[in-house]
């Protein structure tokens, strides 16, 4: 698949965003850390950011934005018109929150505990975007929504330990459960690049209905690449995917790990977070670069 | 009604007219038009609702040259219709065409994900998708005489490969090829139920050897042929 990078942009800060906010709303909800108001309204906010810059991000790749109102319709069927629902539907939540921070308001429980629920439900949404696709095999498995919400967790948990060591809090015991975080996500990541070598049942036989033989394309009937070519051939040397993984597995995991073990100071947990963040960037983009579908069965390719 | 193609695998001849014919009816009909980018330079990209691919079955000596036109195959289990977020994708509880609503449409590509077949294509100019509609303008046209009222695609097909009717009626002649001949669904295993069947290359009949005069002749006149 085509890695498009709004798409790689929206997913990975809004991720980060929403876990951020859940953290905030489950210290609410079960009073974990004591933060003043201002100081819980500052992280709200920073949270908020980052999930408005990320669903903005997602509408770049629309080809006709002007009718980008319209995909509130589909909530019944499409995933993706449930994660626009449910993106808007959280934003007079956090006001009522934060504005019920502010002004003393009761029910404080009522709306962190919705907001909490929200974050969850939409990061989930999202992923149910990719994981109901049956066309592309190495994202219709119940991994992708698992890492998807372990990725929020740990993503908006390191941002969250930062802004907590920012208020002057201590976060002795936190980071190690954060490091445990961590590393539970790592090991389902390792789990999801075992399971996608498993072959997948449809084949260019399946496809073509010559079951008995062995099919092979001669001519896909266009001299130039069409759209088709362009979303779902794209191509790179394994070399060059496995080397990513690499790269991805050290700044997403390991690094954030070590630093969360060993050294959780503010700033280092700061260069932690800019690191895990450029790592699941490529996390993303190794996720639609490694998944083929189907349609590449009709240009000649055996199996997906 | 569930209206679609049967398509002989065995009779078409890859020349693409079913293709062209489709562009050029489209481009100005129900959803056109169907945008090139381009179109003279030495990499033409553009909106196509219908493509042919060449396959070689089986290996050499046996090896068999097969060409496989591709288009919407009307799902009966759209997926493409179930992902679509705007409601722009729909498909039609009287005859099951599967179409695109062109003014609701975002262009956001998730049809297109859904599709197996690549039946859907993003127009690069007005950024909606397209795909094939049946010539939905030209099969309930009263205005055309009767034997018209059929897809672009299946009026030109030169060697009648391409076949438009109901499969709900199984006396149409879809129907009765699709049993005859055995039609095959693509990616049946992925459980969209596509309607359209392809009917796979039949046997060579075995020719009698001797006889009568007239039979001999034929017999020399199907070998060279064959060769």
């Amino acid at each position: 698949m085509h890695p498009a990078f709004s798409v790689l942009i929206f997913t990975i800060t809004s991720g980060a965003g929403y876990g951020l906010l859940g953290w905030l709303s489950a210290n609410e909800l079960f009073a974990l850390w004591p933060l003043s108001i201002m100081a819980k309204i500052t992280i709200g906010i920073t949270a908020m950011v980052l999930i408005s810059v990320g669903l903005s991000a997602s509408t770049w790749h629309l080809a006709n934005r002007k009718n980008a109102w319209r995909s509130f319709s589909g909530f019944r069927t499409s995933w993706l018109s449930r994660e626009a629902v449910f993106a808007i539907v959280l934003y007079p939540v956090a006001t009522m929150y934060a504005a019920g921070l502010y002004f003393g308001w009761p029910y404080i429980g009522l709306w962190s505990g919705l907001c909490l629920l929200l974050c969850l439900v939409i990061v989930f949404v999202t992923s149910m975007i990719y994981a109901s696709l049956k066309t592309i095999p190495q994202w219709h498995t119940p991994l992708v929504p698992t890492l998807y919400l372990l990725f929020a967790i740990m993503s908006g948990g390191l941002a969250w330990a930062i802004m907590l060591t920012w208020n002057g809090l201590d976060i002795a015991n936190f980071n190690h459960s954060l490091a445990l975080i961590v590393a539970v996500t790592a090991s389902v990541k390792l789990g999801y690049f075992v399971w996608f070598r498993l072959p997948a049942t449809s084949s260019i036989q399946s496809a073509t209905g010559f079951t008995q033989h062995r099919v092979s394309l001669l001519d896909a009937g266009h001299s130039a690449p069409s759209f088709l070519n362009k979303e779902f051939m794209f191509d790179v040397e394994q070399v060059k995917l496995v080397r990513l993984r690499w790269v991805m597995f050290i700044a997403t995991f390991v690094i954030p790990l070590s630093v969360l073990y060993w050294i959780p100071t503010s700033m280092t947990l700061l260069g932690a977070w800019l690191v895990m963040m450029a790592g699941l960037l490529i996390e993303r983009w190794l996720f639609f670069a490694e998944a083929r579908h189907v349609v590449r069965l009709f240009h000649g390719q055996q199996k997906v | 009604m569930k209206l679609g193609l049967a398509i002989d695998l065995d009779t078409c001849v890859g020349c693409h007219a079913c293709a062209t014919a489709c562009k050029q009816w489209n481009t100005s009909g129900a959803i056109g038009p169907l945008t090139d980018e381009n179109p003279y330079g030495k990499d033409p990209d553009g909106a196509w609702l219908n493509r042919i691919r060449t396959f070689e079955i089986d290996a050499s000596p046996h090896s068999k040259t097969v060409n496989m036109p591709l288009s919407c195959m009307h799902c009966e289990d759209a997926a493409c219709v179930t992902v679509c977020p705007t409601g722009a994708s729909y498909k039609r509880s009287e005859d099951g065409i599967v179409l695109i609503d062109q003014d609701r449409c975002m262009g956001c590509n998730l049809c297109s994900w859904a599709c197996p077949y690549g039946a859907r294509e993003l127009d690069p100019g007005s950024g909606t998708m397209k795909k094939c509609t049946l010539c939905i303008d030209r099969i309930y046209d009263q205005q055309l005489p009767e034997n018209e009222r059929q897809p672009a695609c299946v009026i030109t097909c030169p060697t009648q490969s391409r076949v438009f009717g109901d499969y709900d009626d199984p006396d149409s002649d879809v129907s009765k090829l699709n049993r005859q001949r055995g039609g095959k669904q693509l990616m049946p295993e992925l459980g969209y139920n596509p309607v359209n069947t392809y009917l796979p290359p039949r046997n060579p009949i075995q020719q009698e050897q001797g006889g009568s005069v007239l039979g001999k002749v034929k017999h020399i006149v199907n070998r060279i042929i064959k060769r």
